[in-house]
């Protein structure tokens, strides 16, 4: 068999990424036979799939999430999981070695180093480089290859340093005692990560969650997240929850649910935020610019620190990152996958 | 500055109408003169600095920044003032930001050139949202949600005072409404403009709808398809202003010296030509109109081509009389007695439209098509004159729109509350039989006629089917078919299919009906009426 062509083992498609001889997709937006799992956000963990590799915090989570189906109506529990540790490395068929390292994006969250032929590529899945009390930090890995998400890749976007939006929600808080504050927020991830601050910037008073946050904060905590005293909003009148804080998925910030709310502040934990048309689009009064992905500082500074001979850039805002290597000449494409949302970040 | 931008955020973040009044007032109450005359002036109408303009701060960013990567954040955030507040790089130096009237100051000094050294320094010495503040407060439209009218009212609210009474004297006025002011707030006599032409505030119609009126109680007239104009003499001078209180009396010099005694008319601006009222004095139809518009200097040859006129609908002063309390009919009485002494060559009246009963006007607006013009009014005979819409009393019912199935080819990310979103769309006809290798022509563009959610969709649909980039512009597979409405079609070089649109919108997004099944340019080309 004649030598194979550098990388040819490794092809993007539109609906994943192809480990060509072991016949495995990283995070397929369809069911396959075997598939490579980065985390456990229903974009990227899709169920359905005859085997996965994920870590085992992103296997519990994919679990939680098709056996109550409260997040994916197609999905499927796993056929059959495969957990594999950080800084595992597993054979996959083909000779090809997979490594799952921490991509400090949600709980669980990895990056996935593949080897064959002596070749190196990283497929980062979402990552963020900010400390994030609920999860592994990133750790940069040197490769060949690095395939880099580019949700927030444009130059606008510098999330500031969250104590700063945490001051905002508490003054907030303070400022209005006869009503709550109700901060929209993904329900893996944004949400634990939310209550987590505010335990670190000192807040005590119970934290009321909407019912679709509850077993992912359990969830969290069995995972030895402290999140303090957690209740939920069903279980108590309007009155109790004056100058509470209360979190739920951002779809259900203008939903009649929050109409069982006291006067809330419709405040929204999001990336976005750092765009008031964006704030204004979807009714928050309280923007708080919190973000699991990298910034614009964060995305260039690791494809710098990674160095790697080229860069794929897959879902987001990539014609701006591809313009920014060029100017640095840093090789670059952009691969056009289909299936990634981002909106809700 | 820093109160200022305060505002400026709070309002942007604001949905509810009574707190963003609590707000302006709370701010106008506690901050001194002239900053809050200043600050009202960018609220309510959008100051001017000839020398900072949306370019200006383009060309400095694109100093500071790669210019693709600008163009590509700019196109994203949908608004140039707040992305160039977001890029602009961090000073070393900690913020010490002027006041309101020293940032005026500065920005009203600057001229084309030394703006690219001193705006620099202003920006310098404020933080994102204090640039944020100074750049839309620089370059005029603030589009934070906030009408002329909200701030107008708010200004009222802070000092109890009467709204109707400052729409009065506002136009006559200059920012910073240091009289206003002194009205209002410090107890001085009100400001006299009884010897200015000031604009007085149009009265508006809602929608007629499904409403069915009474011809007893309402009379008809016909809604020409001009320009709204009001046109103000006293003091020996002549201003003519369009719907917002514009001055447009350069646009339209021939009108400024016809008015023989002091008054204030309501009218229609119109062109002669032989396609509006026929042989009742005939106006050209919009087309041509539009040959006059926005022009600060008239040639003679245009004002031989495009003569202007006013037809006229209303009078709310007469020699110093007010007749905005009378009403419609006493009113209307009133100009068709003006009529004799103001020169045909200038001016005519209205027609009523006699119908027996709303059924008969019905199929009267049926038949206006032909007419080139827009529709019917309905004002209630006994409505008074007064500023802005009112319900009951003046109904607009225009005649239905044409529709025609165009196919999506090219979309654009919209501005202010759509920014981000692909919510400018170019659609097309086709040029021939599709089945047999005819190709889409661009025949227009609309913004409007969907929903939130439905932009989402067609958002989502323009992401996942581009097939080419152009710039911020996407074309797209051309798989999508809108049914467009539109109030008329014209020959034009704008576009290649040689036609143009006017007033389009989406009617209906087809997401059922296959692209070869949209119409024809042919199809389209009979429905010119110029």
């Amino acid at each position: 068999m004649p030598a194979a062509a550098p990388f040819s083992w490794i092809r993007p498609e539109p609906w994943g990424i192809h480990v060509v001889p072991a016949d495995c997709w990283v995070d397929p937006s369809r069911a396959v036979d075997h598939a490579l799992v980065t985390h456990g956000h229903a974009d990227h963990a899709r169920g359905g799939h005859g085997r996965t590799v994920a870590t085992p915090e992103t296997l519990a989570i994919m679990e939680l999430r098709y056996r109550t189906g409260a997040e994916n109506d197609a999905g499927q529990i796993p056929h059959k999981a495969v957990p594999v540790e950080y800084g595992e490395t597993i054979r996959l068929p083909g000779g090809v070695d997979a490594t799952y390292i921490p991509a400090g994006h949600v709980l669980g969250s990895a990056q996935i180093l593949l080897e064959h032929a002596g070749e190196r590529v990283v497929v980062t899945g979402d990552y963020k480089r900010r400390a994030d009390p609920t999860c592994a930090p990133f750790e940069v890995a040197p490769c060949d290859i690095f395939i880099t998400e580019a949700t927030f890749g444009l130059p606008v976007f510098c999330h500031p340093p969250i104590e700063e939006e945490m001051a905002k929600l508490l003054e907030r808080l303070a400022a209005h005692p006869d009503r709550c504050v109700l901060v929209g927020a993904y329900a893996l991830g944004k949400a634990q990560r939310v209550i987590a601050e505010l335990r670190a910037a000192g807040h005590r008073q119970p934290i009321y969650l909407h019912g679709a946050m509850e077993k992912m904060c359990r969830l969290y905590e069995q995972h030895g997240i402290d999140l303090g005293e957690l209740r939920l909003v069903s279980d108590h009148a309007k009155e109790e929850m004056r100058g509470h804080v209360v979190i739920s998925p951002p779809g259900a910030l203008n939903d009649r649910w929050s109409r069982r709310l006291p006067e809330p502040v419709t405040a929204m934990a999001s990336g976005w935020m750092r765009v008031r048309q964006r704030a204004r689009q979807r009714n928050v009064e309280l923007p708080l610019v919190i973000s699991d992905h990298a910034d614009w500082g964060e995305l260039t500074r690791t494809i710098e620190e990674v160095d790697a001979q080229e860069n794929w850039i897959t879902h987001g805002r990539e014609d701006a990152l591809l313009r920014w290597c060029q100017l640095h000449q840093r090789r670059a494409r952009a691969l056009a996958l289909v299936g990634y949302e981002d909106e809700d970040d | 500055m820093e109160e200022f931008a305060a505002l400026i955020d709070a309002l942007v973040y604001t949905r509810s109408r009574n707190e963003k009044l609590r707000l302006i007032a709370e701010y106008l109450r506690a901050t001194p003169d002239p900053d809050r005359g200043w600050a009202l002036a960018a609220l309510a109408d959008g100051l001017d600095f000839p020398a900072v303009k949306s370019s200006t701060i383009r060309n400095l960013l694109k100093d500071r920044i790669d210019p693709v990567l600008w163009t590509l954040s700019r196109d994203f955030v949908g608004d140039t003032a707040e992305t160039a507040s977001l890029l602009w790089p961090a000073p070393d130096k900690a913020p010490s930001p002027p006041s309101v009237s020293e940032a005026v100051e500065l920005l009203g000094g600057m001229n084309r050139k030394s703006v690219l050294s001193e705006l620099p320094l202003l920006l310098d010495r404020l933080d994102p949202s204090g640039r944020y503040a100074l750049l839309k407060l620089a370059t005029g439209g603030m589009r934070i949600g906030v009408s002329s009218r909200l701030a107008k009212t708010a200004f009222a609210q802070a000092f109890d005072v009467s709204v109707e009474e400052v729409e009065e004297y506002w136009h006559g006025l200059d920012a910073p409404y240091d009289q206003l002011f002194g009205w209002a707030a410090r107890g001085e006599p009100a400001p006299d403009i009884d010897n200015l032409p000031t604009f007085r505030p149009f009265m508006l119609a809602h929608p007629l709808e499904e409403t069915v009126v009474d011809l007893a109680d309402y009379a008809a007239e016909w809604k020409w398809d001009g320009i709204r104009v009001q046109l103000v003499r006293a003091g020996n001078q002549t201003r003519v202003y369009s719907r917002s209180g514009d001055d447009i009396s350069a646009t339209f010099p021939e009108l400024l010296d016809v008015l023989p005694f002091p008054a204030v008319l309501d009218g229609e601006l119109l062109v002669r030509g032989d396609v509006q009222g026929g042989a009742e004095g005939g106006a050209a139809s919009f087309n041509a109109l539009q040959q006059r518009l926005g022009r600060k200097t008239v040639s003679k040859k245009m004002l031989q081509q495009f003569p202007a006129f006013v037809r006229l609908y209303d009078s709310l002063l007469v020699e110093g009389e007010d007749l905005r309390a009378l009403a419609w009919s006493e009113r209307r009485a009133r100009l068709e007695a003006l009529m004799h002494r103001l020169p045909d060559s200038h001016f005519d009246i209205s027609r009523v439209v006699e119908a027996r009963d709303f059924d008969h006007l019905a199929q009267i607006r049926e038949g206006s098509r032909d007419d080139a013009i827009e529709g019917l009014m309905l004002k209630r005979k006994d409505s008074p004159y007064i500023a802005g819409r009112r319900v009951g009393y003046w109904y607009k019912w225009k005649r239905d729109p044409l529709l025609i199935d165009c196919v999506l080819m090219y979309a654009q990310r919209g501005s202010g509350k759509r920014s981000s979103f692909f919510s400018d769309y170019t659609f097309g006809c086709w040029d021939g039989d599709p089945d047999a290798g005819a190709e889409l022509l661009p025949v227009g563009k609309a913004y409007s006629g969907f929903t939130d959610e439905e932009l989402k969709k067609i958002d989502r649909h323009v992401r996942q089917n581009t097939i080419n980039r152009f710039g911020p512009v996407r074309e797209t597979e051309k798989t999508l078919v809108f049914e467009v409405a539109f109030d008329s079609v014209h020959q034009s070089k704008r576009h290649k299919s040689g036609l143009a649109m006017r007033f389009p919108r989406i009617h209906r997004i087809r997401w059922d009906k296959p692209a070869h099944e949209a119409d024809r340019i042919a199809a389209l080309k009979a429905l010119i009426r110029d």
